[in-house]
């Protein structure tokens, strides 16, 4: 008996973005980054290319976070102190990407303000030639005031800058358009709404090759299977060819996974819930691999230890095929 | 391959008698075709058309039941490739694997310790379903202890790995009335494990090379009468894995190759270059059926659980809980009164973070369709206006003295909106994520 291996034949592929630029195209990274590209669903070799690995970034603050898990805090030790060493400690730690995320306030409480995140993305793109992604600390208002700031300091490195919703992306893209600057577009678990922003800010004028989409997800136990089908979903739409979902996809497992009581809390949880470290580390690794089986291109993580993990796994998938 | 409602009609006798209680024959046939009747409300029916209707309705992967005394695992009956197109139906088999080598204590040790472990994960019941126990010594006598060992501490369903007729039999004898998985035949030893397998009617694994071989071995061995198979491709690591299984999900369900129909067993930890854990995840979200881990460790397995729980949630149906006034903690008429949607994860996160803090705690849980709470609010199910109705429904007036309303800090932004709808009401604003609303409590609470 000969067995017919079945293979979908797509008509469309995920659009190739690429992240950061080296001095050639008037930036200093020591290298560039390119998500997408793929002919297939993910890593299925036999049917279409994966010209691109899924890249993994690794998450740090501008300063010392107040309420990450210990055990985070612990793997980083001194380097979560200043964003200079801590983005150092991400590229040893095997980083492809640095995701800075800026604080709300300052270690005494006080508004983050624009000169300090100059200070803070000099510090970062000093220590460390990766590409960068640089994020708001989440409010409207306050993300516009501090990346504008971000976007004219790092002119010309071809930054992902986030985060744009659809309640607030306009000043963040003209940023992004002034600048020479990439945008990440979230959107919360919803495949048209992923779409809809996508259009928005490519009607500004932001070229396709600028925009990477983040469906946003929820962590292992805390909605995943949602973030998951919309991936599915946004992946299938795009191979089938609908242009406005053919973005690279990045998520943040790292972010999720962390803030769920399994990883942040050691004490008082049902002794079946094993041991702490060992429960935080699977959450976040699970959280991640699963996303990166629905299609995500760049993920987000906060543990260095994980970031060695799904290295070896996305070693062993991303490599052509070898069996068909 | 299903059939349409038209190609279902042109086999019915089309003489519209009724007699099935549908107006005709077509109106039937359209039934039948949706899984809403049963053929067998036809009493005109031709033998023929009852071949051909029951052999395209068989399911594209076969259901197969492992049983024990007391609890049962089923896998297989899928029938589509993605989750969001209908639903993934039969929970992969989590196994632990043991091994007759060990000595017979330390195995009533370890079924013991499998035995007793069980989680909640929102109100479920999450627990390991059996144990796979190989016949490592190649000694009849032996098997048996060690199987006898494992069942005198745990009634868990087992997984039989035998790989001879002989020992195959000790291990049947020494299960008793259950019902085992049988691990395996192959192109040596089929025919004679394959006899064992339909003496006691228990579901046999079959093990190849290759789909080529391992098809037509399933041919063989359904063709003497067994016909709960389940398929061990031999995976080995990521890749292999996902491409193995993609491809026999796609051939069982696009092309309706019914020689490889069957719910597939993996061993995540065979491969030393793959992390078990993280190989494991990848087979319950890419169609695995049972999946026999090396390494029973509680921290991992929670998280397994939990993922094969996520995966094997309905998405069409949002687990839900019922909207209300809950009372945590017995909670008195100055207790903090906080709401929340009734997706059921967001409730239970909150539910069991306020319990877990000891704070006496009112928590207003209103109708948002079983969204979460952002999902909810871009969605027009958790706004000021809805908040305000539910607080009436459900009288909180009645049970606080206070006037304080906690939200959600990530809808921070409906506060000023929902104190115009609750007039007379204060709204504080709460934390984003549940586990800091202990430390929220303790500053700004002051009662």
């Amino acid at each position: 008996m000969t067995i017919e291996i079945p293979v979908e034949k797509w008509a469309g592929s995920v659009r190739e973005v690429t992240i950061g630029a080296t001095a050639e195209d008037g930036g200093t990274r020591s290298h560039t980054i390119t998500v997408g590209g793929e002919t297939s669903l993910p890593f299925l070799h036999f049917e279409g290319q994966t010209p691109n690995r899924p890249i993994l970034a690794l998450e740090i603050r501008d300063r010392k976070p107040d309420s990450w898990s210990p055990l985070l805090l612990e793997a980083w030790g001194e380097a979560a102190e200043d964003p200079g060493a801590w983005a150092k400690a991400a590229e040893e730690a095997g980083a492809d990407m640095i995701y800075l995320t800026l604080s709300l306030t300052n270690a005494d409480g006080e508004p983050n303000t624009p000169e300090a995140v100059r200070t803070a993305v000099r510090k970062v793109l000093d220590a460390t030639g990766l590409p960068l992604a640089v994020a708001g600390p989440g409010q409207a208002e306050i993300d516009n005031e501090l990346l504008v700031p971000v976007a004219e300091e790092a002119e010309g490195e071809r930054l992902l800058l986030g985060v744009c919703e659809d309640k607030n992306y306009r000043t963040i893209v003209a940023a992004a358009l002034a600048h020479n600057h990439l945008v990440q577009s979230r959107t919360p678990m919803d495949v048209n709404l992923s779409k809809q922003l996508v259009i928005l800010i490519h009607d500004m004028g932001l070229p396709l090759e600028r925009i990477i989409m983040d469906p946003t997800t929820g962590a292992l136990g805390y909605g995943i299977e949602y973030g998951f089908s919309v991936m599915e979903r946004l992946r299938l739409a795009a191979l089938q060819g609908d242009a406005m979902t053919q973005q690279p996809m990045l998520v943040n497992p790292g972010y999720e996974a962390w803030k769920v009581k399994e990883s942040k809390i050691g004490e008082g949880v049902p002794e079946n819930w094993g041991d702490w470290k060992r429960r935080a580390l699977e959450w976040e690794a699970i959280t991640a691999t699963t996303l990166m089986h629905s299609g995500a291109d760049i993920l987000v993580l906060q543990h260095p230890d994980n970031l060695r993990r799904l290295r070896a796994v996305i070693d062993a998938l991303a490599s052509p095929a070898t069996t068909t | 391959m299903a059939l349409t409602g038209l190609e279902i009609y042109k086999i019915l006798p089309q003489t519209n008698c009724k007699d099935c209680n549908y107006p005709t024959c077509l109106a039937f046939a359209m039934k039948l075709a949706a899984k809403q009747a049963s053929l067998k409300d036809c009493p005109h029916v031709s033998e023929e058309a009852k071949v051909k209707l029951e052999a395209a309705s068989a399911p594209p992967i076969a259901l197969v039941t492992v049983k024990s005394d007391g609890s049962e695992v089923k896998v297989g009956n899928e029938t589509v490739l993605f989750r969001h197109e209908k639903t993934f139906y039969h929970k992969p088999g989590l196994f632990w694997h043991l091994r007759d080598t060990e000595d017979t204590e330390e195995l009533k040790g370890k079924a013991a310790e499998a035995e007793a472990y069980h989680v909640d994960y929102v109100g479920i019941d999450l627990y390991l379903d059996g144990f796979a126990v190989e016949a490592a010594s190649g000694d009849p006598g032996t098997f048996k202890a060690a199987i006898e060992a494992i069942q005198s501490e745990s009634k868990k369903p087992l997984i039989l790995i035998a790989p001879s007729a002989d020992l195959a039999q000790a291990g049947l004898e020494a299960a008793g009335d259950s019902r085992p998985l049988l691990y395996a035949a192959d192109a040596n030893n089929w025919e004679e494990i394959a006899g064992v397998a339909k003496a006691k009617d228990v579901p046999l694994t079959v093990r190849g090379e290759s789909l080529d071989e391992l098809a037509e071995l399933t041919e063989k061995i359904a063709g003497v009468g067994v016909e709960e198979l389940v398929l061990d491709p031999q995976i080995t690591g990521y890749l292999d894995s996902l491409e193995l299984l993609t491809t026999l999900r796609r051939l069982a369900l696009k092309q309706t190759f019914r020689p490889l129909g069957y719910p597939i067993i993996t061993f995540p930890g065979a491969d030393a270059e793959a992390d078990e854990t993280l190989l494991a995840a990848e087979h319950i979200t890419k169609y695995g059926g049972f999946v026999v881990l090396e390494e029973f460790n509680p921290a991992s397995l929670y998280a397994l659980l939990v993922l094969r729980q996520n995966i094997y949630t309905d998405p069409q149906k949002p687990i839900q809980v019922q909207p209300g006034i809950y009372e945590i903690n017995s909670p008195d008429e100055n207790a903090p009164l906080l709401v929340t949607t009734n997706f059921s994860i967001t409730y239970f996160s909150i539910a069991n973070e306020v319990e877990g803090t000891g704070w006496p705690g009112w928590l207003l849980v209103t109708d948002a369709e079983g969204m979460s709470v952002l999902t909810a609010w871009a969605a027009g199910n958790f706004d000021a206006e809805r908040i305000a109705k539910d607080a009436k429904a459900f009288d909180v007036e009645g049970k606080v003295s206070h006037r304080k309303l906690i939200i959600p800090g990530h809808v921070a932004v409906i506060s000023g909106e929902l104190e115009e709808e609750m007039p007379g009401w204060e709204i504080m604003v709460g934390p984003r994520e549940a586990v800091d609303i202990n430390s929220y409590l303790k500053a700004m609470w002051s009662n």
